[in-house]
Parts: structure tokens; sequence; C-alpha cells
């Protein structure tokens, strides 16, 4: 959910932009972080744990904490969470921490 | 701020509520600051010079009553959203507080809404005799409540369902 | 290599402070930050700052950090890094910085460490279930990119940041179901407290979060009431049907890599944590390093950005010969650092900085 009418801020006009996740399309804004696009389509489980697939989620949102590692247009491992989105970027969950190619 | 809820004690307001014979003489300033922090701005706000100038920095505001106009100036420019106007000689039943807002949606003129206490609760229904947008966003809304809640009105809920509620 | 005279780590309120006081002085500096955008928790910060009038107070936190780096863009002397991250700082005085796809060396004549502070986690039942959130992660995403972290909340913590997020979660149309609080008291400003209070918020002192739950995310939370010691008061549990918890529970001072210089270092509980031991100038043991902001103790913005003049002040005047202006400057900032310190939120900051101070004399040859 994204917020509409601000009483102090005003949000930089970002476009809308497609991209798709699990194989569905889903649609940002140019810019934010993959994570900011999935929150506020509705995604909130972003891998699950290796051992006893535990959800896991958004958490520090600084690239710290490696809860939200993702496959990002073939690259394993990326921190959604600061990076940002571009139009037709192929976004993946993992099972796990992936191999790097 | 007394035991540290958030919610001021009848003592702490006691003290910087003018007295009932000023505030039915006309607007008045209510600064609820009621705790030493680092802030002096309010000094620098009032036109009239009715904010005593600080010797220190963290020292609590002292307002020269008969000085003050309660023309609000100082509402918007306290950080801490403390500083409040009342008017208990509004008319025969009614006095008007005017308090910051920062919220959305804001009111229009002549909208009933709810008039909130210092802990959220809604006291009465009231209506909004004018609101001030100001440019540095912390809006200032004057509100026609009952006399004996003039002491008491700190907050509006314009709609059902505002802060999630 | 990089070549420099100051090299200033991390570009929130301290170290944009310590670059623009350092350039003045004539220093050539490098500024290392690894956010998306320079300015660090200031960007995030819509409420009205306290303070001296002329020093910033009534503006918003985001329009100091506008401010703060409108300065740095404009002054050639200062090189900015970013988002580049210092990973290492070695004997030979090198710093090891790693950017998106590069890596670069850093020989910095001084270095002002201004990394800030990392929040604090809380262990609860589920506590990593997604919904889970800290509260400087809910401020980015609805105050940096406009998306909600949730539709009902539960914030823990009611020192200034807890107070200051609910207010903020309140402004983005949250329904803010109660704040927790494990000590017998509000931490943060009584008027922060005022302004979710008058909104409803309830505030819950001595009682902290005792588990979430749910499936797929947080879906409840239950809180209990705490004794001072912190054990659990059986049957005074309360739920909350919430879809996120903001954990506001303190902050620790970033400083690995002050541990890396090897600079001494001291646990201060005032501060937040482990700090490095300073003189009045901000200096640590090791004569190349300086610290200012939250980095070298918990405290707050205001206080980040004197600091952050003060050791990069300090660390340019290190550069150059002693001059009796300097005295005065250096002086003047002690000044408004006492002054800022004089309330009983700041004389618990001063007894952690006493405890943290070299002993010495008043400050020779910066």
């Amino acid at each position: 959910m994204r917020i509409e009418n601000h009483p102090i801020l005003t949000f930089p006009e970002r476009k809308r932009v497609p991209f798709s996740f699990d194989g569905r399309e889903i649609e940002g804004r140019e810019g934010e972080p993959i994570a900011a696009a999935l929150l506020a389509a509705g995604v909130r489980v972003f891998s699950y744990s290796p051992k006893y697939h535990r959800p896991r989620g958004f958490f520090c949102a600084v690239g710290r904490c490696a809860s939200c590692l993702m496959e990002v247009n073939g690259a394993a491992n990326v921190r959604i969470c600061v990076t940002p989105l571009e139009e037709g970027m192929k976004v993946r969950t993992q099972r796990r921490a992936e191999k790097l190619k | 701020m007394l035991a540290k809820t958030g919610v001021p004690s009848p003592k702490e307001i006691r003290r910087c509520l003018p007295a009932r014979e000023r505030r039915s003489a006309g607007p008045v300033a209510v600064i609820e600051c009621l705790e030493r922090i680092p802030c002096d701005p309010c000094q620098f706000l009032c036109p009239q010079g009715a904010i005593r100038p600080f010797a220190n920095l963290n020292e609590l505001p002292r307002l020269d009553e008969e000085r003050c106009t309660g023309c609000g100036a100082c509402i918007s420019g306290c950080p801490g959203l403390a500083i409040f106007v009342v008017d208990e000689g509004f008319s025969e039943a009614e006095a008007l507080v005017k308090l910051p807002y920062e919220f959305r949606p804001v009111p229009e003129k002549r909208r009933e809404v709810w008039a909130l206490d210092r802990e959220g609760n809604r006291l009465c229904r009231a209506v909004v005799i004018a609101v001030r947008r100001n440019a540095n966003l912390t809006n200032v809304i004057s509100l026609a409540v009952p006399k004996s809640l003039a002491a008491r009105v700190r907050n509006i809920l314009p709609e059902e369902g505002l802060y999630g509620r | 290599m990089i070549q420099t005279d100051i090299a200033v780590i991390g570009g929130g309120p301290a170290g944009l402070s310590a670059a623009l006081s350092a350039a003045a002085c004539g220093a050539r500096v490098t500024l290392i930050d690894n956010g998306l955008r320079l300015g660090g928790q200031l960007i995030k910060q819509t409420h009205r700052f306290f303070g001296a009038n002329d020093f910033y107070a009534g503006l918003r936190g985001f329009e100091i950090a506008e401010r703060l780096v409108r300065e740095i863009r404009k002054i050639d002397r200062i090189d900015i890094l970013s988002p580049a991250s210092v990973t290492g700082i070695y004997e030979d005085g090198v710093l090891t910085v790693a950017a998106e796809r590069s890596s670069r060396r850093v020989k910095p004549k001084k270095v002002v460490v201004a990394t800030g502070a990392s929040e604090n986690m809380i262990p609860f039942q589920n506590n990593d279930l997604p919904g889970v959130y800290g509260a400087g992660a809910v401020q980015t995403l609805m105050n940096l990119y406009g998306v909600l972290p949730g539709s009902r909340v539960l914030v823990v913590g009611a020192g200034n940041i807890g107070l200051i997020v609910s207010y903020q979660l309140l402004q983005a149309g949250v329904r803010v179901e109660a704040v927790v609080e494990s000590q017998g008291r509000i931490g943060g400003y009584g008027v922060h407290a005022s302004k979710i209070r008058r909104s409803g918020v309830p505030i819950y002192t001595r009682h902290s979060i005792r588990s979430v739950n749910g499936g797929e995310g947080v879906e409840e939370a239950v809180i209990a009431a705490v004794d001072q010691k912190m054990r659990w008061q059986e049957g005074t549990e309360k739920k909350f049907r919430v879809d996120a918890v903001c954990l506001a529970a303190g902050l620790s001072p970033l400083v690995d890599l002050l541990w890396m210089t090897g600079c001494r270092m001291r646990f201060v509980r005032e501060l937040g944590g482990y700090v490095a031991l300073r003189d009045r100038n901000l200096r640590t043991t090791v004569e190349t390093i300086y610290i200012a902001g939250d980095a070298a103790g918990i405290e707050e913005a205001t206080s980040a950005m004197i600091e952050g003049k003060l050791a990069g002040l300090s660390a340019a005047l290190s550069l150059r010969p002693h001059n009796p202006g300097s005295q005065r400057e250096l002086g003047e900032l002690h000044s408004q650092l006492a002054r800022f310190r004089d309330n009983p939120a700041g004389k618990k900051a001063a007894r952690g900085i006493r405890k943290a101070s070299l002993p010495g004399r008043q400050e020779e040859k910066c």
C-alpha cells in the first residue's frame, strides 16, 4: 500500500514500471528499492530460512541483515532493499543463499 | 509530563494555564512546555515579545500574559507542538481553542469535528471556526468548544477512522 | 590510492558537519558514505527539530540534511565516495573502500569516524516473522518511498525514536495500536509523547513484547508487564491484532572500524555500548583518529552536528600551525555542547562522556 496524501512530505514522481516477480507481472516505481515495490504490491515473504523453512521478509532496509536476498536478472544474492527497480527486471525468490555464477 | 506518561498532570497544567480572568478577557497563549530540553525558538516567534528572552537554552518559556494578544503566531513555530491559544471570551457559551495540526485531511471551515483531550478521548463535537494553512506545514485550527472544556481540548478528529482509529 | 588530508567516514549529520568544518579550515576532505543518499538518518526525519534558534531549531530533519548536502556539494575540496563502504582501517593508515563494482584505497592524514549507530534487536518469540521491522526501516519505507509498513502497528520502545516513528506512522495514516516501554517511564521527550497521546495512542510503561504470532507474517502481538528486573508478570498479557511491529529498543554505536585501529575502547552504558576514549577535541588514543556523532556515543542529531564540527575542525587544525583564533572556535563549540547538554537528558550523556574521556588538560596542540 502506498501513501496517497502526506501532511509533510511530497514524494518525487516516479515512472510506473512493470517487472516480473517469480514469473508474475507486477508494477512498481522506477528507482525505488525492489523491496519497497514488493511491499507496496503486498508481497511480505521474501524467502524461507534454510533449515526450518520459516518465512523471512524485509527488516533493516539498509543492506545489512541479509533477510531480503533475491535473484535479480539472473544474479544471485542481491540485496533488494538497496537495489533500485528498473523496468523489466526479473526478480526471483531464492531457496537459500545461492552460488554466485 | 509528571510520571512521564506524555500527559501533563492537573498540577502541571495549572502552572501554564493563565488565570480564568485573563482567559475570559480575550485570547491568550497556553504554553504546555513542562520539561527542560534544549529548545528556544519560541522566544523569537512572538510579534509582541510576550515570551520572555531565555537566559539558558534549556529553560522553560515564560509568558507575559498582559503582552500576549493570543494571535497564535507561536503555535506553529513551536517544534514540540506544545503551544495553544484559548479565548474564553469568544461568546456567551463558547470558548475558542487554537491548536497545531499536522495530519490529513485538514478540515474545512464550518466543518464539525470531534474535539479530543490530551489522551485522545472524545470530549464533544466542535465547529471549525478557522483554518490557517502555514507554509511550514504546521497548520493551526481554531475550534469553538463549550467554555468548560477550553482547558482540555487539545486535538481534533475530523473523520471516523482517522489515525487508523 | 586516493591521497587526502582528512577522510570522513559517514555522511550523516556528524560526518557532513565534520567535512564542512575541515574544508573550511583548508583541508582536502574525502567523505565516504554507504547510503543511497547523503544525510544519514536526518533525511527521514519529518519532525521539527529542537535546539537553538540560530542552529536549525524549527527546521524539519530532512530540511537540515538538504542544507548540509547543498553546502557540501559547493565545495571542490570535498570529494564524495558514495555509495561506498569503508571495510577496514589498517595499521599503515590506509582505508579500504568497497563500492558497487569497484574497490579503492584511501590514504588520509587524519580520519573522522562518524559511522553512527545500529539498532538493537530484542528477543521475543517469532521475532523473525515478516512484519517485524526496525524503526529505521519503517522510516525508510514511509518517508523515503511512500510505502506503508502495515496498517496496524505495535511500536516497541518509548525513547525519542519510538515516539517520533509512532507520530510519523499516524501521519502516514497507519493505526498505532500501542507503544510499549520496558522502563517505568517514557524515555523520550514529553512533548513527543504528548503528540501521540492526544491522538489516542496508549503508552504501556513497564511492558514488553513477549511474542508475535502469524502464519506467513505478523498477525498478532502479545505484550505483558515486566517488573524492574524485566521478569514477566504472569496474567498481564494483552494481545493486539497488528500486521507490523516496529522495534525502537535503543541504539548501539557502530565501532567496528574503531576496534580495528587499536584505539582504547570502553563499555559505557550511558553512551549505548562500547565507545572509543577521546580527548576534549574528540581525538582517540590513536592520534590520527577522531570520532563524532552516535559512533562516539548515542545522543541526538544536534549534538552530532556540533561534535562533527568539533572533530572536523580539530583534525584539520592538527595539520596546520596552531593559531589563537582556532582555540576560540574550539572553545565556542565546547560551550555549545555544554549548553545543549545542560538538562536532564543531556546530563546523562555528559556522565557517559566523562567516563569515556581521556584525562588531560585543556587542549594544547590540536
